[in-house]
């Protein structure tokens, strides 16, 4: 097995909502809720959960660009939590980010040579000539033309900008990258397209991908492993052929089960649906925090919040009652 | 990377560089009052500039026996209580109309700019200092806080630039910090900190040139503002003095021959009156070339 790369320990992210100077305490969005993950050398992990649960939160504290309320995060064995800011800033050639939305990604008033510059700038790559030279060797890494380097971003696609996105990040030949929903919102055929750069430049470069998203059929093809999140917390780990053969947690189950089948003969006439709605990050309730929705929920779920538990493979479940077994 | 390949095939070999500034003129030539109030700007600031050359006739000579005459060849606005030519009056006013618009309004954009980001970028307590600051300065009364400064540092030029700026700043501040909020929250402010690049630099180099545009616009529309505040504040004796010529004290001194010579008192009036206007114009052209859900 691959040297871990990013391990995370008990992550929690909450929020205060509400309250003040004179309204009192307000309440506690629990954002993240002790999450616990390793991710390793040269894979590729995906985050999948629905909007809200916390995925985002979770990519951006992994990064330090918001600080985790508790827990711990290492980089390959060192602790980044306790480093001070000009320890954090040096590290931050190696963990790299890849947003959602190529339009605001992009500063509208600089120009792309300026945009891939300003990490190679940041981090004293070299002389002014070197730092050019890269910055065209990234646009050709990314399928664009070191022509544009003159450009502004409103003079290209989407598709492109988000390439642009890609180059940026991997300026300074980081280690962990971060793709928050970063196809999601592309086109289909652009959005395979860029994941096809993406494994490429995976390849070549020894890259591990941290992928948050929302679509099951990217993950399929797209991730070696899979983590499955709600409402802040992970509720199921596994390599990505096995969870999609056989979902271990119900709420696994009931998402895979909701992805469209494109050829009509595959598709059943009954499908299990989800009822109800998801509960507030604010007010959780006792017990396991899906039992509200699931189908299988028994007493037991209604009392006791099950912890991830190792199922063995480099599976794990929080379930009392694991599906397949 | 055989699919990356395919797609570099497809794409044009160099793209034309966009010039924010060629764009922004692009879009201001279409607007006729803009243009209109920028050669009217143009002109002004000419006639001032020559306005020793142009005009045959000295500012401050006074001549009793030519006292308050009424328009003619030889004085084409007429003259007025000491027999000085209205219009030579004008030009040379234009001067110090123009220098009181651009400078205080500079300084006040200046202050107001680094005090907004900083507010709005950093905030916490720094936020919070600041905005108390600027609330403070905006409850007052500006044009009595701008007489309460002259009065006690004395009627000069330099001093109404301190007032004005003094009365300006707060308002800039309260437009740029609400822009550096929003540009905050943007992903390439983001993907700047996950770069490890310094607060300072993400200030200056990321949200500096988002809010220039705003500067632009708030920069043409207090220019008219300053001047209309120094026509004030020289109208009520605590502005420019005497013999110095300016339109508000122009107009002050006018009026009191309102009945036997009424152009030297209007015609400084029709003069700030179009400046002021004038200057609206572009700000109002400017804002729409610079906004670029207009553009096209």
């Amino acid at each position: 097995m691959n040297e871990i790369v990013i391990s995370a320990r008990n992550l929690t992210k909450h929020y205060r909502v509400g309250g003040g100077t004179l309204a009192g305490q307000g309440k506690v969005v629990r954002a993240v809720d002790g999450v616990t993950l390793d991710i390793r050398e040269r894979e590729t992990f995906a985050l999948v959960g629905e909007s809200g649960c916390g995925k985002t939160t979770l990519g951006r504290i992994m990064l330090r660009l918001q600080e985790p309320s508790g827990g711990q995060i290492s980089y390959r064995g060192q602790d980044i939590t306790a480093l001070d800011d000009a320890g954090m800033r040096a590290l931050r050639k190696k963990l790299q980010i890849v947003f959602q939305d190529p339009y605001a990604s992009l500063n509208p008033r600089m120009r792309i040579e300026d945009i891939l510059a300003e990490p190679l700038r940041t981090h004293g790559y070299g002389s002014a000539e070197v730092i050019r030279d890269r910055c065209a060797e990234l646009l050709d890494m990314v399928g664009l033309r070191h022509t544009y380097l003159r450009n502004y971003p409103h003079q290209f696609s989407g598709g492109q900008r988000q390439r642009i996105g890609i180059a940026r990040a991997l300026a300074n030949k980081p280690d962990f990258v971060v793709c928050d929903e970063s196809v999601s919102a592309l086109d289909v055929s652009i959005q395979a397209q860029v994941l096809n750069l993406l494994s490429d430049l995976q390849d070549e470069l020894k890259l591990t991908y941290f992928f948050i998203t929302h679509d099951l059929s990217v993950v399929r093809q797209f991730a070696d492993r899979v983590g499955v999140m709600f409402l802040g917390r992970l509720v199921e780990v596994g390599r990505t052929e096995d969870i999609f053969a056989g979902p271990l947690h119900p709420y696994t189950m009931l998402l895979i089960s909701a992805v469209p089948r494109a050829d009509p003969r595959q598709r059943t006439r009954e499908r299990p649906l989800m009822t109800g709605e998801i509960p507030s990050p604010m007010n959780l309730p006792p017990g396991c925090r899906f039992h509200t929705r699931c189908p299988f929920a028994k007493d037991i779920c209604r009392t006791h919040d099950p912890d991830l538990q190792d199922m063995g493979q480099g599976r794990a479940v929080a379930c009392h009652f694991p599906l397949n077994s | 990377m055989s699919q990356s390949a395919a797609v570099t095939n497809d794409l044009p070999e160099v793209i034309e560089e966009a010039s924010f500034l060629r764009d922004t003129m692009r879009g201001f030539r279409k607007n006729r009052m803009a243009m209109v109030g920028l050669v009217f700007v143009c002109l002004l600031v000419f006639l001032a500039i020559f306005a020793p050359i142009i005009s045959p006739h000295d500012p401050y000579r006074v001549a009793l026996d030519e006292q308050l005459l009424p328009a003619s060849t030889t004085y084409w606005l007429g003259t007025d209580n000491f027999g000085r030519d209205v219009l030579t009056r004008i030009l040379y006013g234009a001067r110090i109309s123009l220098v009181v618009g651009t400078v205080p309004s500079l300084i006040s954009l200046l202050i107001g700019t680094f005090m907004g980001i900083l507010s709005g970028y950093m905030g916490g307590k720094t936020d919070f200092v600041i905005m108390r600051l600027a609330d403070t300065m905006i409850a007052f009364p500006s044009l009595l806080l701008a007489m309460v400064v002259m009065y006690t540092l004395g009627a000069n030029l330099f001093n109404i630039f301190i007032a004005l700026a003094l009365v300006g700043w707060a308002g800039v501040a309260r437009v740029v910090r609400s822009q550096t909020l929003a540009l905050k929250e943007k992903e390439f402010i983001e993907a700047a900190r996950a770069n490890g690049t310094s607060r300072v630099r993400i200030m200056f180099s990321h949200i500096f040139p988002n809010v220039t545009p705003t500067l632009i616009v708030l920069f043409s529309l207090s220019i008219p503002e300053a001047i209309m505040w120094e026509s004030s504040l020289s109208f009520l004796g605590v502005g420019v003095q005497p013999p110095e010529a300016s339109w508000g004290l122009l107009v002050a001194k006018g009026k009191e021959y309102l009945f036997q010579a009424p152009l030297v008192a209007i015609m400084p009036g029709v003069a700030i009156l179009m400046t002021v206007l004038a200057f609206n114009f572009i700000g109002d052209g400017l804002r729409d070339a610079l906004d670029p859900s207009m553009k096209d």
